[in-house]
């Protein structure tokens, strides 16, 4: 169940909005029919007529006549009064007993037990059987067949209560009322019932369409309501008895029941939006503000970004780690696009170009929200509609990414290995460990399963998981964190990897099994050759491992250089930044680490300068009208994209700014 | 007590009859499964014996005089009570009833005093004929088209696809089993006259009432399939399985299928045992032999050991399925089995 509790928000009424307007309009006109209908039509459902009787459809009766010439359409509007009626009695007959048991349970911790096991017992059974055991009780008729299915809704009323009453006690205020001295009866009426009060009154709403089904399908076993006095089941059924006569004497009563029915339930769920619209109306104001990002906005930027990326072009090559082999993985002018609120877009990858050599780290550096983790799911071709991946070139090995065929899927399937940032959410709950190993050189090596099963034994022998045999048949849960990522790791292995790209594959885990990790990504990379593209928040992790860092800042790649290089003489702010607050590379630990205030900009802003300027301490105004490529700044294959780099005196003066800034 | 009180959250409702599952050696917690499960089966087998003996002595009134009518001289009255062993004292009646139950003996019929087990014997097998094929075909239709539309509309997309599922299945979901079954009677029997009329005349006398039967929990089960495998779609493991490019049909049958099934059978028990209550209303439509047809004449009549056997076999055939359904989780998702999921 998960209804959530209301909270007691200031904010409460906020919003009044109609319900749907059909279901409006409907309701109305159901209501209005139950009132007046009797009035209106009575005479003509009550006279009978035995010349008229057992009448098809006519002008006159337009769906006919029973066996005593009563008017059926006439009866079937009359028919809404006692229909409704007696649902909406039955439907509070169960609410009322159904909330005094669930607040009884739901209040007291053993009896909440014995009734909890009564209810749930109660709710595996159908509510038609449970009010035909309720009707034998109760007796057949209009009284009986409400206390009957009043009572079989009971248990579902109960429910609910239950559980809300329970999550509603456990609160602290209401904890703090028990401990000095409330009676349960105060903490009940003041705490519990209003707090329950909504989604209980919603439940109700929801129910009467369903007693109304229920109500009918009593009356037309002959269970209900008893002639003289007729609802639509009655109906129903009469009508049935006499299908070859009159067809359409059944028709009309089962319009109307299902349109009843529908209408109910479509004000149950209008209702429901509407409170949960109002409950979640303060959080759409968090949402990330979305300017003006029109077509012609779009449209400059895109052409700009060209002329930026050509100019990249040129550089890549020459400034290459790696200038004799070709890259394996090679992205330039790469950019993801969103569908954003209001019909406009966002780009969390903005403009990122990279090359992975053979046997190289690659490590990729920047804060949530960067679009490190967007750029890799692009690199693995995980963009799913409906957002896209627009690139000049992405190419991995001999496969065009951006143009990718049937045959292409077996080669990144074979050789691109992914590892995840929680390794807990990325082994699937209903497989075995083993299943993870062997499906992948079923798949993509045509391996038969002995064989692959033996190369999956030694796959977790590699990454020293301990008692491979067991873990092969056991399910995630029965594994640790860590070894959950070694298995993710030994998944990998199983093909014959070139890239391995890991998403922040320590985030989740505890220091010391990230260490061992960290290790262990090492180990494989060096046995196998591959290639790592490593992703993490964490400079100190990346550093570790890479040989190569790429800074990534709203969507774009601020700055690039060797591991040794970057440390050591960061060029843009930004790194200089990162590297003064991580406690791992700050130099003076004496001192507190510098905070960055202010926000990275959201992926629907559009700015045309720097997207650092407004949180950087050495920005000027030229930085804000226009933005800096990437360019080469001091040693070969350091590039930063700034206006004003930092210079080999600066880096100890960069946090000392940012403290200033935080003081004042 | 305040530490007593919070260290008592508001946990998971209390399943009867589960005993505490510890972490115990690899080939037993099977068994012990599926021994939890059979007791827990028993124990809600007792509950609705006991509810159905309990039931006639609730009845306000004699019973006896209540069925044989008003006119029924005193003397027949007490020599049927007699006969049902009415005279007893409560706990041996209890004991007796119990037995019989267990022996198939459920007594006779007050009306027309024909041994009740004989008379489910013939008519529930006639009740299963419908209830099993709609209950195969709900499963067959949901699972398929529940996962698919989630596939198609999945992030946002096919928007077209979604209104019109959302649609259609809200419609179906409305029309109530009954309603259903007179509408397809009044449209392919007396208006098209594809169908015979009424009763188990052959094949073709099956498919009006099994319609009647599905068409509503399929649409419903398939809109729980949809959600729930929209859910699952959306997890990193499965993001992890597309990352490692398995073909699709693997990708959804290995991976969703298994993973959406949890929720989707629990609400599909629900929904599953609804139809087997349905097949009572879908019975009277089309006249069809079976223990719907006779159970609402027997409350009318005031029948009580001939309701009592329809209740505690459509009651029994509710419990079973409920077993069944959560021990194919505890197959299909290990960890329902550890009992760490309820």
């Amino acid at each position: 169940m998960s209804t959530t509790v209301p909270t007691r928000a200031a904010a409460r009424r906020r919003r009044v909005r109609l319900p749907g307007g059909v279901a409006l309009v409907l309701l109305l006109a159901f209501v209005f029919l139950s009132v007046a209908g009797p009035w209106i039509w009575g005479d003509a459902a009550g006279a009978t007529n035995v010349v008229d009787a057992n009448q098809a459809a006519s002008a006159k009766h337009w769906l006919g006549t029973d066996d005593l010439g009563r008017d059926l359409f006439a009866r079937t509007l009359v028919a809404t009064r006692s229909s409704l009626v007696l649902a909406v009695l039955a439907t509070v007959v169960g609410g009322v007993v159904g909330v005094a048991l669930g607040l009884l349970s739901g209040a007291s911790n053993r009896l909440g037990k014995v009734l909890g096991a009564v209810i749930n017992l109660l709710m595996a059974f159908p509510a038609l059987l449970l009010s035909i055991f309720f009707a034998v009780l109760f007796g057949i008729g209009s009284v009986g067949s409400v206390l009957a299915v009043g009572a079989s809704f009971a248990p579902g009323f109960a429910r609910i209560t239950q559980t809300l009453t329970a999550s509603a006690i456990s609160r602290d205020y209401v904890e703090a009322s028990r401990v000095l001295g409330k009676g349960p009866v105060t903490v009940v009426l003041r705490h519990v019932l209003p707090n329950i009060a909504e989604p209980v009154i919603l439940y109700t709403t929801i129910h009467i369409g369903t007693a109304i089904l229920a109500l009918s399908g009593l009356s037309f076993l002959g269970l209900g309501v008893q002639p003289p006095s007729y609802d639509w089941g009655r109906l129903l059924s009469d009508g049935l008895t006499r299908v070859y006569i009159t067809p359409t004497a059944a028709l009309g009563p089962a319009v109307a029941i299902v349109l009843a029915g529908l209408t109910f339930n479509m004000a149950g769920e209008h209702l429901s939006d509407l409170v949960g619209g109002r409950r979640s109306a303060p959080r759409q104001v968090d949402a990330a503000p979305a300017p003006a990002d029109g077509p012609g906005a779009t449209g400059t930027e895109t052409s700009s970004r060209g002329a930026h990326a050509e100019g990249l072009a040129d550089q890549a090559f020459g400034s290459s780690t790696a200038p004799a082999a070709r890259p394996l993985l090679e992205v330039r002018g790469l950019r993801v696009v969103y569908p954003g609120p209001d019909g406009g877009t966002v780009t969390p990858v903005r403009d990122v170009s990279f090359s992975v050599a053979p046997g190289e780290t690659v490590g990729i550096v920047g804060e949530s929200g960067s679009g490190k983790s967007m750029a890799t799911s692009a690199v693995a071709q995980l963009v799913e509609a409906p957002g896209s991946v627009h690139a000049e070139t992405l190419r991995f090995d001999d496969v065009d990414l951006t143009r990718r065929t049937k045959d292409d899927e077996r080669v990144l399937g074979r050789s691109m290995a992914m590892i995840f940032q929680d390794p807990g959410e990325a082994l699937n709950p209903a497989i075995k460990v083993g299943t993870h190993l062997v499906e992948p050189a079923v798949v993509h090596l045509h391996e038969d399963k002995p064989l692959a099963r033996r190369r999956a034994l030694d796959a977790l022998r590699a990454v020293a998981v301990n008692d491979p045999e067991r873990r092969f048949g056991q399910h995630q849960h029965e594994l640790s964190g860590g070894t959950k990522q070694r298995v993710c790791i030994a998944i990998g292995l199983m093909g014959e990897p070139r890239l391995l790209v890991a998403d922040e594959p320590t985030t989740a885990l505890d220091v010391t099994v990230q260490r061992q990790i960290l290790r262990l990504v090492a180990e494989v990379r060096d046995e196998t050759g591959a290639s790592v593209l490593f992703i993490s928040h964490d400079i100190a992790v990346v550093s570790e491992i890479s040989d190569r860092i790429l800074v990534m800042y709203a969507g774009f790649v601020v700055e690039e250089a060797s591991t040794e290089e970057l440390l050591a003489r960061p060029a843009h702010p930004y790194t200089g930044l990162l590297l003064a607050a991580s406690p791992d590379m700050a130099a003076d630990r004496s001192r507190p680490l510098p905070m960055l205030d202010g926000r990275m900009p959201g992926p629907g802003v559009d700015l045309p300068g720097c997207y650092f300027a407004d949180r950087c301490p050495r920005a000027e105004q030229d930085c804000r009208d226009q933005r800096p490529p990437l360019l080469q700044i001091g040693a070969p294959g350091h590039r930063a994209a700034c206006w004003h780099p930092l210079t080999a005196d600066d880096p100890v003066e960069a946090p000392a700014l940012v403290e200033e800034r935080a003081a004042s | 007590m305040t530490t007593a009180t919070t260290l008592e959250p508001a946990g998971p409702l209390p399943s009867p009859a589960l005993p505490a599952e510890p972490t115990a050696s690899r080939a037993r917690p099977w068994i012990r499964f599926v021994a939890s499960r059979l007791l827990r089966l028993v124990v809600s087998l007792l509950v609705l014996v006991t509810a159905t003996f309990v039931m006639v002595h609730l009845v306000p009134g004699d019973p006896v005089q209540a069925a044989l009518g008003e006119q029924a001289t005193p003397q027949l009255v007490e020599l049927r009570r007699h006969e049902l062993g009415l005279d007893q004292p409560l706990p041996a009646q209890y004991v007796h009833y119990l037995r019989g139950v267990v022996t198939g003996d459920l007594g006779r019929s007050i009306v027309t005093e024909a041994p009740v087990g004989d008379l489910l014997g013939t008519r529930f097998p006639n009740t299963l004929r419908l209830a099993v094929p709609a209950f195969v075909l709900v499963i067959l239709i949901a699972l398929p088209v529940g996962l698919l539309t989630a596939v198609r509309t999945r992030g946002g997309r096919g928007r077209v696809t979604r209104g019109v599922f959302v649609n259609v299945t809200g419609l179906f979901n409305s029309v109530p089993d009954y309603v259903m079954a007179t509408v397809l009677s009044v449209v392919f029997v007396v208006g098209l006259k594809l169908f015979p009329a009424a009763g188990l005349t052959g094949p073709r006398s099956y498919v009006l009432p099994v319609a009647a039967l599905v068409v509503g929990p399929a649409a419903s089960l398939s809109r729980i399939v949809r959600v729930e495998a929209l859910k699952v779609l959306d997890t990193e493991y499965v993001r992890a399985a597309k990352s490692r490019r398995l073909p699709r049909r693997l990708l959804y049958l290995r991976h969703v299928l298994p993973n959406m099934m949890t929720a989707s059978l629990t609400f599909g028990a629900m929904i599953l045992s609804g139809l087997v209550a349905g097949t009572v209303l879908v019975e009277n439509v089309f006249g069809w032999p079976g223990v719907g047809t006779v159970i609402s004449q027997a409350v009318i009549q005031k029948d009580f050991p001939l309701v009592q056997g329809v209740l505690l076999v459509l009651g029994a055939a509710v419990l079973l399925l409920n077993m069944v359904v959560d021990v194919l989780l505890g197959v299909l998702d290990p960890r329902s089995r550890l009992g760490a999921l309820r």
